[in-house]
């Protein structure tokens, strides 16, 4: 672990626990993120990846363990904490209310009010414009429920959302999930430019081949617990293989595991 | 951080010119399914009219007509937004009965006791009284609902049995009559209107009312750049909207009252009846003020605050809703509370025009709040419904029923149309929605 480095860590998550039932979901997990930086968190199916971020997102409250923001501990119970803390995410399955229009869902729980007190949506959708005229230029449906949007556009609202409200933490589950390479290019240049402008970057993909160009360093979880934290310069894309199926750090698995691998 | 530093707004964009009627209507922006609703209004009126030999559009039908849907469109305004957060009030009929049941006691039993026989505050009290017990029950209601989540099917399900055994126990079955005479002018009636004049003063603030909703609408549009509609669509909608309200206080204000209360009402104000008879209009029933208002109010609820857009939000995704810091339980409890105050409101209308209370009262009702709310447009997976859809659901089954009893079609046929016409137009807007996807 990196605590005593300055500056601190934009997020610190320790020993966190989340169980369904008997199940442990997420069992004693540390991850960090420090701006500027893109974590990778890997693993396959049911890893508790997902749950994991929730807790950070606000969605779930964890069974017991910490969350520090900046140094300073954070209490987060629902996601409307989590972005008092300047944390935003972007869900996997997007998180849209498909009903309603691309401005009302970008401020969807965060309208922007008129001196009465009544919904501003003419200001909010030229703030939706603003916003999207950086991410999707060619997006100009903003008065259209979102159900008669392509993938791609959706996940251009969901993303805009994040951005618009000057996120310092992202995190995108699955983010490219749903995309056409265009589309996923798109993505992965945006992820540059945030990370460029000092926003640090959870990002989760059951898929190394996904992120492993985008990380800095990758956290791979396996049965809800933490296999390890490594620095992307450090492995190759088959190592992180070994750890998301094996559980097995860099060096650990032996020669023929690794062949297998690719069997 | 540098993405939301915000480009220059971008030039107002212009659309292609088309030429084709659909696109003409586009321009306008209306909502092509509340014109067809209002296109099988007219064909239904004039299919009647035709059919009772030129008595069903009559000033007087029509008055009528105003009148008797009003009950039923001031609930199924509150009705939409049960049905957009994807729930469902079966209760409403039973609570309007415990309602009216309530205000009729508090009029006929209670508060002449207290305050004195007839007293100016009797109404306000009652109505209030009303009011506050709706959303008592309908807050109740949802908060089962949201809270302990028991679907609201069965919430109100069980409201429905329980609300009438207490419409039933509160009187022991007995019929609760006669009404405060200040209260009965909220059901309409010969006294219970505003008379020509003040219809037409309605009508005009309605109309400047238009105009400023249009005007001020293109306003906001050119602040932001946005798409502008055309200069002529805008005039057309003005032209149209103002017509149509202008034109319908002209005709309803051709219903005169009968010479008998008219010869009274002028004889109380120290006037004779001149020779040739009189000819004093009706002109608007409060009750159909009355829902005139709950429309607006509703719409705007429905539109223009955080609560209505929470609302569709959660209709549309509950799950989305919750993510994005929206408090739903709470949101849905107040959802139920606040059709539990329009059921309130029609009590009050209800209760006022029958100049009684019956512990049947209401009966079937929530099925008719439920097929105007579905007629117009609201879609039971929730998310989708208008107000003013809702609203001309219920005038539209109102003309089928008046309608069919001007005609003389036996009730069971009426019951049958009835039904037939709520299927058939579910139908129509299920494929209409499918194609328009």
């Amino acid at each position: 672990m990196t605590t005593t480095e300055t500056p601190p860590p934009l997020v610190q998550m320790n020993d966190i626990r989340v169980a369904f039932g008997g199940v442990h979901a997420v069992d004693g997990v540390s991850v960090d993120l420090y701006p500027g930086e893109v974590v990778a968190l890997v693993g396959g199916n049911g890893a508790g990846k997902t749950t994991l971020i929730k807790t950070l997102s606000g969605a779930h409250k964890a069974d017991s363990g910490e969350i520090y923001v900046n140094g300073q501990k954070a209490t987060i119970a629902t996601p409307r904490d989590a972005k008092e803390y300047a944390i935003e995410t972007i869900y996997q399955t997007l998180a849209l209310a498909e009903n309603i229009d691309a401005p009302s869902n970008m401020f969807l729980g965060r309208e922007l009010m008129t001196r009465w007190n009544t919904l501003d949506d003419t200001a909010m959708e030229d703030a939706a414009r603003n916003v999207m005229g950086r991410l999707n230029p060619k997006f100009q449906n903003f008065k259209v429920p979102v159900s008669s949007l392509s993938g791609g556009q959706r996940q251009s609202v969901a993303i805009a959302r994040a951005v618009h409200f000057n996120a310092k933490i992202l995190i995108m589950d699955e983010p490219t999930a749903a995309l056409g390479p265009a589309e996923t290019e798109q993505v992965n240049e945006l992820v540059q430019q945030l990370k460029a402008e000092g926003i640090g970057i959870f990002l989760i993909s059951h898929d190394i081949h996904d992120v492993f160009d985008l990380a800095d360093r990758i956290s791979v979880m396996l049965q809800g617990k933490l296999v390890g934290t490594v620095n992307k310069n450090e492995v190759t894309k088959d190592e992180v293989l070994a750890m998301i199926i094996m559980g097995k750090l860099p060096g650990e698995a032996t020669a023929t595991e690794m062949e297998e691998l690719h069997s | 951080m540098a993405v939301t530093d915000a480009p220059p707004t971008p030039a107002p964009v212009e659309e292609p010119e088309e030429r084709s009627i659909g696109s003409l209507i586009r321009a306008t922006e209306i909502d092509t399914r509340l014109l067809g609703m209002l296109v099988a209004l007219v064909v239904i009126w004039v299919s009647f009219h035709i059919w009772s030999g030129g008595t069903f559009l009559t000033p007087r039908n029509l008055w009528n007509l105003s009148v008797q849907t009003s009950a039923v469109a001031i609930m199924a305004t509150g009705m939409v937004l049960v049905i957009v957060s994807r729930n469902i009030d079966l209760s409403v009929g039973s609570m309007l009965a415990v309602i009216g049941m309530t205000m009729a006691l508090l009029q006929a039993e209670i508060l002449p006791d207290i305050l004195g026989f007839d007293h100016p505050l009797t109404w306000v009290i009652a109505l209030l009284a009303g009011i506050a017990l709706g959303a008592l029950i309908g807050g109740f209601q949802g908060f089962v609902v949201a809270y302990i989540g028991v679907p609201s099917f069965i919430v109100t399900l069980g409201g429905l049995l329980v609300w009438r055994g207490v419409a039933w126990a509160m009187a022991s079955g007995r019929t609760i009559a006669p009404m405060d005479s200040t209260f009965q002018l909220l059901g309409g009636g010969s006294r219970g209107n505003i008379g020509g004049f003040w219809s037409w003063v309605v009508g005009f603030v309605a109309c400047v009312g238009i105009i400023a909703l249009l005007v001020n609408g293109r306003r906001q549009r050119v602040k932001f750049g946005f798409k502008l509609r055309p200069v002529w669509a805008e005039a057309l909608l003005g032209v149209i909207g103002c017509g149509v309200v202008l034109g319908s206080i002209a005709y309803l204000n051709r219903y005169f009252l009968p010479e008998q209360v008219a010869r009274q009402r002028l004889e109380a104000a120290g006037d004779v009846l001149p020779a040739g008879g009189v000819e004093i209009a009706f002109g608007l029933a409060n009750p159909v003020l009355i829902a005139i208002a709950v429309t607006l109010i509703m719409t705007f609820v429905a539109t223009r605050v955080r609560f209505g857009r929470y609302v569709f939000a959660i209709g549309g995704n509950p799950e989305a809703a919750e993510l994005g810091g929206i408090k739903t339980k709470w949101t849905i409890v107040k959802t139920f509370a606040l059709m539990g105050m329009l059921v309130g409101i029609g009590a009050a209308v209800q209760v006022a025009r029958l100049n009684a209370a019956v512990s049947g009262l209401g009966q079937l009702t929530e099925l008719y709040v439920i097929a105007a709310a579905v007629i117009g447009g609201t879609s039971l997976a929730g998310g989708i419904g208008t107000i003013p859809g809702a609203v001309l659901g219920a005038l539209v089954m109102q003309s089928l029923q008046s309608g069919m009893v001007l005609v003389g079609v036996d009730a069971p046929l009426q019951d049958i149309a009835v039904g037939v016409v709520l299927v058939v137009a579910v139908a129509i807007d299920s494929i209409y929605r499918r194609r328009a996807a």
